[in-house]
């Protein structure tokens, strides 16, 4: 299983340079997309055969590459396996997804090369099974998507995104390069087979911890690492977009998954307090910081972050209950945790996808020069809403079912013994419950804004409807979003495994109970029928429709707005973006972001236009980077003199610096 | 089987049927305590009759989402208000959805109607939607909050065996049920569009909220809508009805005298409910909409302190 998945990768790469030729001729849009298409969908049902059909245990490879000594070990287990289902879907739905919105780029050179060798490096993290080719993996990945990003590099802030997106990722690196070293010991047992039988003393393995919630969350946006992502995330072309946000994101939480509940063996239980507190602030905080924003992709990517804070609750919970060894407890947590991965990687796939038609048909990211596209482009307005449902975790789609399982696992949690978790776990599970609605006020928003309403600019106004091959990706997401909502079972029970391995326990088999229904713990306790909702609210919703239309009336006509008998043409009257979120902005924005409402009121009789002015200061960037970069600048600064030395100092400072490191080195012996 | 159906098809028409009356009767008590005669009792079933046969007056940039989401609202509305236990608990589809679920279920409705106030670009629709979604930020969670002590203490989300479990001698007095009444009860004030956060009986007026999302509504549309508010309404008096006064509600397979009892007590409990809010409403004065976050953010506090009392002492 394990070859058959390198053949695959080892495919895309091959594909790589080739796209290099093909990518000025006509054909090669289609040929690079259509061939990743068929790779993805291939590497794809390899890792679904292997989860769904898993008992005869990991499958192991180990090639020469790499380090002489060591080799490159590849491994597929019920872990990997879940993961490389959700890279190879959500690779696959973007590759479907650009055969039609790929024509649309302007230089497909930058571009194309790139794409396969991406997904081919996300497949190959999920795949490594030692540090060294996990972390040439890692980068690789880094760096092809750190071409993605820079794709459209004329634009200004593309290369600062890619510039900043660059840093933070080395960073990331380096803190997961040194949790590998603290891991593999002095002898340098860099396998995960050898870590994994190591039992590291408890104050490394809290050290490793530290670094994997640094190095994984850099990369996965965990707040206040996330810096990067929303500059980085809109800045690649839209499939692009979906999949550093839906996918690229997933591996990150999978490297954490790898390093905290595989590789470092039995977790302390205050390791669940950083990850449950690091958790439950970024859910709010970007939730909260998408609700300022009236970019439609940058708030789609800073939703991400939230997404990403309600994946690092869950784990955080499992990490908990598994320290208390209450199993069955963490394999609910954990199993919500992961069906919240695949979940987001769905919806929001489907939610860049739909920025990409809305910025492909208009020429459009900010919402306040769109509106009314849903007259313009219903299909892609559909599924759009469909995403933004799930996204909200609204009945009866997907998202609704992993946040309710997270709160399944909430309500279990007052059987921890540690005081610190029974004050801790309620305040997370307030921030939870209120990220969950702050992210539905968020995307009637996103939703309204941009497709409801009247269109607010000719570009809008003039908006076509996209191809054929962008709108099957959306509507295969879409209806993936419905299936998982509806039938939640089959994929509980795809995860079981995962779950065994992890911490030692399953959730209860779920596909055979009856009406479809799934009961996390017991019936008396707590159960959910996505389906039945589903069926009740259609059918009476139809009943009414229909007994309304036969018995009542089913006329209708025409008219101008209402609006309260003041009806204004100008679609410059219409509710904006920052209009809709100013009584959420006085509310929280106040606080958070410091927001200031500045208005500035011409004397009766002058000319001067009155305006309103905004004020909000990043709360991360200005206590967090700014101090830092300026440091980093000002030590530059004073520095600068030793680029203009003379010869005789500098090999005056070269004696120096021997006999100081021969110091250091007789001092040490 | 038949008689487990049949018993869920007569709950999900009876709320339909007593919700217009709820509110009805809620109308006639404030306007008895304001020394009026008030409407007849049965005024909002001419109400919604009336709007059910007039034309449908569409503005000319709604689109198809505007005409579908009526009929979204008022399916989630009417599908969580017949889960909720009113006359009987343990009904046949009772564990079809918990209490989160129910309480997604109105946050769906919400979520569509907030984008219908969207549709038509209006300013009206976009103030009402704007603050009902600010609204609904701090009502949501406050809500979930009440619904993780409720579970903690009953062990359970299901409304059924919350229901029961409330009923048995074990449950006794604790200081986290006290504070999670109060604050299902702002809650519910809130979420209904209730004075001192709202006023449904409003139509020009900056403070308006629900009624300003609702506005370019008119005929079979608004009639879905306005029954939708009144089941959500008897949603709420349901719940609370079921959680804090249990008494009455028959079991799963109970003899038809003890379904009579369900019904009447329930009954009674409705217009308990209907004559306490009405009180409420007219010896209190309308807040300020940016007063109303304090307002919303006090329930959620009260939430939270219900919950970590419940997490630090399970006898609290």
């Amino acid at each position: 299983m394990v070859v058959g998945a390198l053949c695959g990768v080892a495919a895309l790469l091959a594909l790589a340079p080739i796209a290099i030729g093909l990518a000025r001729s006509s054909h090669g849009t289609i040929i690079v997309y259509g061939v990743s298409l068929v790779i993805t969908i291939t590497l794809g049902v390899i890792a679904a055969l292997n989860l769904f059909g898993y008992s005869a245990g990991a499958t192991t490879v180990v090639l020469p590459l790499g380090l002489p000594w060591l080799g490159a070990h590849f491994r597929i287990d019920a872990l990997s396996a879940f993961f490389l289902v959700v890279v190879d879907l959500g690779s696959a739905a973007a590759s479907l997804f650009a055969l039609g919105y790929g024509r649309h780029e302007d230089a497909p050179w930058r571009v194309l090369p790139f794409y396969p060798a991406y997904i081919a490096g996300m497949n190959l993290v999920v795949l490594a099974n030692d540090a060294f080719t996990f972390l040439v993996s890692w980068e690789f990945m880094s760096l092809t998507s750190w071409a993605l990003v820079i794709a459209h590099h004329r634009e200004q802030e593309n290369m600062r995104a890619g510039y900043v997106y660059l840093l933070m990722a080395s960073f990331g690196t380096l803190a997961l390069l040194l949790a590998f070293g603290l891991l593999a010991g002095s002898e340098g047992n860099y396998a995960f087979d050898a870590m994994r039988a190591a039992h590291p003393s408890t104050a490394l393995a809290a050290l490793v911890l530290i670094l994997v919630v640094i190095g994984a969350g850099s990369k996965a946006g965990v707040v206040p690492l996330h810096a990067w992502l929303p500059l980085a995330h809109p800045a690649a072309p839209s499939h692009v977009s979906a999949l550093m946000s839906g996918v690229m994101t997933k591996v990150a939480v999978y490297g954490f998954v790898r390093i905290v509940f595989d590789l470092l063996g039995a977790p302390d239980w205050w390791w669940s307090m950083v990850v449950l507190a690091v958790g439950g602030v970024t859910a709010i905080m970007g939730v909260l910081y998408a609700l300022m924003q009236h970019d439609l992709k940058r708030l789609l990517a800073y939703h991400t972050v939230e997404n990403i804070g309600i994946i690092y609750i869950g784990l955080g919970l499992a990490l908990a209950f598994k320290a208390h060894g209450m199993a069955l407890a963490a394999a609910l947590a954990l199993t919500a945790s992961l069906f919240h991965v695949f979940n987001h990687s769905v919806f929001k796939s489907l939610l860049f996808f739909g920025a990409g038609n809305v910025l492909s048909s208009t020429g459009e990211r900010d919402m306040e020069h769109l509106g009314g596209l849903i007259h313009r482009m219903p299909q892609t307005a559909f599924v759009f809403l469909v995403g933004c449902v799930a996204i909200s975790a609204l009945p009866p789609l997907n998202g609704f079912v992993s946040e309710w399982l997270t709160f399944q696992a909430i309500l279990l949690s007052p059987q921890l013994p540690s005081w610190g978790l029974k004050f801790l776990v309620p305040a997370v599970g307030a921030l939870l419950a209120l990220s969950a609605a702050l992210a539905a006020a968020c995307f009637v928003k996103a939703f309204g804004v941009s497709f409801l309403g009247r269109a607010r600019t000719p570009a809008a106004a003039n908006a076509q409807e996209t191809d054929s091959h962008s709108l099957s990706a959306m509507f295969f997401l879409a209806a993936l979003c419905l299936v998982a909502g509806v039938l939640p079972g089959i994929f509980l029970d795809a995860l079981a495994p995962v779950a065994k391995t992890l911490v030692g326990e399953t959730m209860p088999h779920q596909s055979g109970l009856s009406w479809l229904t799934i009961v996390p713990i017991a019936e008396s306790r707590s159960s959910y029928n996505g389906l039945l909702v589903f069926i009740f609210v259609v059918l009476s919703g139809s009943i009414a429709a229909f007994a309304i239309h036969r018995l009542a009336s089913d006329r209708l006509r025409r008219a101008p707005a209402w609006d309260c008998g003041y009806p204004d043409m100008n679609p410059a009257t219409q509710y904006t973006a920052s209009s809709f979120a100013q009584p959420i902005r006085r509310v929280y924005g106040t606080l958070v972001f410091r927001a200031r409402e500045i208005g500035e009121m011409p004397p009766p009789g002058a000319v001067a236009p009155a305006r309103l002015t905004v004020e909000m200061s990043d709360p991360v960037w200005d206590t967090g980077y700014a101090p830092i970069a300026g440091l980093i600048a000002a030590t530059a600064e004073r520095l600068n003199i030793m680029q203009f030395l003379t010869i005789r100092r500098y090999l005056t400072l070269v004696f120096a610096a021997l006999v100081l490191l021969l110091l250091v080195l007789a001092i040490w012996q | 089987m038949i008689r487990d159906f049949a018993l869920q098809g007569a709950e999900m028409f009876l709320v339909l049927l007593l919700s217009p009356l709820l509110t009805g009767f809620v109308r006639k008590v404030k306007a008895r305590l304001l020394r009026r005669q008030g409407p007849p009792l049965l005024q909002p079933y001419r109400d919604l009759i009336r709007l059910m046969r007039k034309d449908v007056v569409l503005a000319e940039s709604a689109s198809w989402l505007f005409r579908v989401i009526p009929y979204i609202v008022f399916a989630g509305t009417w599908v969580a208000a017949s889960l909720v236990p009113t006359f009987g608990s343990g009904l046949l589809f009772s564990w079809s959805a918990d209490l989160i679920a129910i309480i997604a279920l109105i946050g769906s409705a919400r979520f569509f109607l907030a984008l219908a106030g969207l549709d038509v670009g209006t300013s009206f629709g976009g103030i009402g939607s704007s603050r009902e979604v600010m609204i609904a930020s701090l009502a949501e969670p406050a809500m979930l909050m009440i619904v993780f002590t409720l579970a903690l203490v009953a062990g359970s989300t299901q409304l059924s065996t919350m229901a029961s479990y409330m009923i048995s001698p074990e449950v006794g007095l604790r200081v986290s049920l006290g504070l999670a009444v109060i604050a299902l009860i702002m809650v519910a004030i809130a979420e209904n569009a209730r004075i001192p956060v709202d006023n449904p009986a409003t139509h020009l007026e900056l403070t308006m909220v629900h009624e300003a999302m609702v506005l370019e509504y008119s005929g079979r549309h608004l009639a879905l809508i306005d029954f939708a508010a009144e089941l959500k309404l008897l949603l709420y008096v349901s719940l609370i009805g079921c959680l804090f006064m249990p008494w009455g509600i028959s079991g799963a397979a109970a003899s038809p005298q003890a379904l009579v009892v369900g019904v009447a007590t329930y009954v009674l409990k409705l217009t308990a409910g209907g004559f306490l809010l009405a009180l409420f409403e007219t010896s209190i004065a309308k807040m300020r909409v940016f007063r109303v976050p304090e307002f919303l953010g006090a329930a959620l506090m009260l939430g939270l302190l219900a919950t970590l009392l419940m997490f630090v002492s399970r006898s609290l």
